[in-house]
């Protein structure tokens, strides 16, 4: 695999649209190993941080580099999983095809391993359930040998039981040494992964702290506001 | 997967080339008249030229005009049509080579056998079809420039009715074929000018039958041209001129005169008799 | 001839699988299946650049698409005739009146129907997979083999849809091939020289089949679709 890509630096990162900047001088690294998670309202630009940093969207300003060439060395998983409408297997087997992995069949199976998914191997990929679904997202990225992994809002459409488990694999990936930048809405989430916090409102970051003292102790009266549940 | 599309593109290809490169080596394209291919005597004919030739002969059956039309742009190497004054004009103006008489047949006038214009039994085709304009009956007209339409339109002239006497709702202009122009008045218990072979093969017949023939301004010929090879270079000028000189052998006048339906003959070869 | 007897010859001619019959319904479908497949081995790859592609012009094509689906037959016989007369542009290919000017004029009025509709079902299949596709290195050009493979159930719809409206069609095959008996006589153009000559039987008979492989094709049509609605979810 050669050197590692990390770490991550997004340098003074702008987005612009329509006159509005929607993300505004945005600074941080993500060293390597570990899971770091955005919080922040609705609208803080937690989501657009997270595809500028993948390479969906360019930046207006500032820029987004890595330590060595990281082409398909990053995945994501979106917030709503794009299905293909073909079975669970051949979902995987398409993500490595398109990166042209050597084995894709074999991989596909190790995945397939991995996450427990073979009982549905063959199932549409459309017809599962929103857990399945996720879970499926996050294997067909693990399959394509990342290291490092972008999650959106990996649990906002599932229920308790689903997003337990999903929670149990992202730390379960984490220990597996896979670096995992991530988003939530939900708090508790935060709290139970995320070994650092980024803290955004309104486009920018706000805080950026290690999670236990952004928890016990925050720093600015935004993030007081925030974790008290008060609208900001 | 992408192996799959390959192989289903290659079998599409494959197929598309199959369907299109079945082409016999011999053959002409032969523009007659509906009535030659409705009555049932290519059917009769052609299989014995292609026993004796080894030639195939697609037939395009169309109007004469549009038939001579076909000629004139090329796309028919033979035509083979009844409405000698614009045969003669087809070979004058340098698109036939020549013209030879085959055969006639002659036109019978069809009606409802209710007879609303009390013309039944009639001889004198011009008297009918001015009783018929006078008392307004229905009458279907092929109107579709074919060697049919021309006879009728010069029988109306011939009666001395033209031009805007044509007009009104008794004359219905269909602007199709012979057997159509048949399925029209049966319909509408109209009468028709058809041609008798046309007649003798029409089998939706319903309450139709001849009440008016026997008129020698009925006589219908058919001649056959070769398009002149020197205005269109793609005709098969040896193979059309074989078929032409079949048709007016006594081999071929002998096929058409055994042509018959229900014992009746429906055209009778007169290549050999002058001037026809 | 009543209609009772010409429905009754016209299932004999079937059943017994009468030769000239058979000839007339072979020709009518390897036409069409050739129309067909020419409209999409052209008609998908051109439909998918269409989707994937912006230029200056493009929404008047796309107008101009869309409204050539509803191109009236005989137009389109029109076009080909003038084309392949031996008076026209084509004509040193001597192939007005065959099997294969047929298949030219059917093309035309499949071809809009299934660049149309690619254009259409790889759009929405697009802007669903955009995030996903793009993450993968997978945009542009490279995105349309997965994208017409997703879309396949709608696109075979949309195949069906344009061998119907061929299969049926008699105005443009009528023109351009001449209904020459044994050669270019298919279904619909034997259906309208046979109700000429008051032969109801063949007329009716033909008519059954044609009947019969539409509800075929709506059957298939419904079954792509339900399939893909399963894999759609």
């Amino acid at each position: 695999m050669g050197a590692s890509i990390l770490p991550l630096r997004a340098d003074g990162l702008a987005l612009i649209r329509d006159g509005q900047r929607l993300l505004d001088n945005m600074s941080f690294v993500i060293p390597q190993g570990g899971i770091t998670t955005i919080v922040g309202p609705n609208g803080a630009g937690k989501s657009l941080t997270l595809r500028l940093c993948h390479g969906l969207i360019l930046p207006d300003e500032g820029n987004v580099s890595w330590a060595h060439d990281a082409r398909l060395r990053h995945a994501m998983v979106f917030q709503q999983p794009v299905m293909l409408r073909r079975s669970v297997r051949e979902n995987i087997v398409h993500a490595l095809n398109a990166v042209a992995h050597r084995s894709p069949q074999e991989r596909a199976n190790e995945a397939l391993a991995r996450f427990n998914l073979n009982a549905l191997a063959d199932r549409p990929a459309r017809l599962l359930s929103g857990g399945e679904r996720q879970k499926l997202a996050i294997a067909r990225a693990w399959a394509l040998e990342p290291e490092v992994l972008f999650l959106d809002e990996p649990t906002s459409q599932l229920d308790p039981a689903a997003t337990r488990e999903i929670e149990a694999l992202i730390l379960a990936l984490s220990q597996e040494g896979l670096t995992i930048l991530m988003t939530t809405h939900d708090l508790g989430q935060a709290r139970r992964l995320a070994d650092r916090i980024l803290f955004f409102n309104r486009g920018r970051l706000i805080e950026d702290r290690d999670s236990a003292s952004f928890f016990d102790a925050p720093e600015t009266p935004q993030a007081r506001a925030f974790l008290a549940g008060e609208l900001i | 997967m992408f192996n799959r599309r390959i192989v289903l593109s290659l079998a599409l290809a494959t197929f598309a080339s199959a369907a299109v490169a079945q082409t016999p080596e011999r053959f002409i394209v032969v523009s007659s008249t509906t009535s030659t291919t409705d009555s049932g005597l290519f059917n009769h004919i052609l299989p014995l030229f292609k026993a004796k030739s080894g030639i195939d002969v697609r037939v395009v059956s169309q109007g004469t005009g549009q038939a001579l039309d076909t000629g004139r742009r090329g796309d028919a190497d033979v035509v083979f049509v009844h409405a000698k004054p614009q045969e003669e004009k087809f070979i004058a103006d340098g698109f036939g080579v020549e013209r030879k008489p085959v055969m006639y047949n002659d036109f019978v006038l069809i009606g409802p056998k209710s007879d609303p214009a009390g013309i039944k039994g009639a001889t004198d085709i011009v008297a009918a079809l001015k009783t018929i304009q006078t008392k307004q009956a229905p009458f279907v007209s092929r109107g579709d420039k074919s060697g049919t339409h021309a006879a009728e339109l010069s029988l109306w002239k011939t009666a001395g009715i033209e031009g805007e006497q044509l007009k009104g709702a008794w004359y219905r202009e269909i602007g199709q074929g012979m057997g159509a122009a048949l399925n029209t008045a049966s319909a509408l218990n109209g009468y028709v000018l058809s041609d008798r072979a046309t007649w003798l093969n029409f089998k939706n017949r319903g309450e139709l039958a001849i009440v008016v023939e026997g008129d020698k301004r009925l006589f219908n010929q058919y001649g056959v041209i070769l398009v002149n090879p020197a205005k269109h270079t793609n005709v098969k000028a040896k193979d059309g001129q074989a078929f032409i000189d079949w048709l007016i052998s006594p081999e071929g006048q002998k096929a058409i005169g055994d042509y018959k339906i229900n014992g009746e003959v429906l055209f009778f070869p007169n290549a050999q008799q002058p001037g026809a | 001839m009543d209609v009772t007897s010409a429905f009754a010859e016209a299932f004999s001619l079937i059943t017994r699988l009468d030769t000239g019959f058979l000839a007339i319904v072979g020709l009518s479908l390897r036409v069409t299946f050739t129309a067909v497949a020419l409209a999409a081995l052209v008609g998908l790859p051109l439909g998918a650049w269409l989707a994937m592609t912006r230029f200056p012009g493009r929404s008047v094509l796309v107008v101009a698409i869309n409204a050539l689906m509803g191109l009236p037959p005989v137009v389109a016989g029109l076009i080909v005739f003038l084309m392949l007369s031996r008076s026209g542009p084509l004509g040193g290919w001597g192939l007005l009146f065959t099997p294969a000017a047929m298949v030219m004029a059917q093309t035309l009025l499949v071809l809009p129907i299934v660049v149309s509709l690619t254009r259409a079902t790889l759009e929405e299949l697009w802007t669903e997979y955009r995030d996903h596709l793009t993450s993968l290195g997978l945009t542009g050009h490279r995105a349309i083999p997965t994208l017409l493979w997703d879309g396949r159930f709608a696109l075979a719809t949309g195949l069906l849809a344009g061998f119907g409206r061929a299969s049926a069609e008699v105005g443009a095959v009528l023109m351009v091939g001449g209904n020459i008996a044994h050669y270019t006589r298919t279904m619909t153009t034997a259906i309208a020289l046979e109700t000429s000559k008051g032969d109801l039987p063949l007329a009716l008979g033909l008519g059954i089949v044609l009947m019969t492989l539409t509800l075929a094709i709506n059957a298939a049509a419904y079954a792509a679709s339900r399939i893909g609605a399963r894999y759609a979810g």
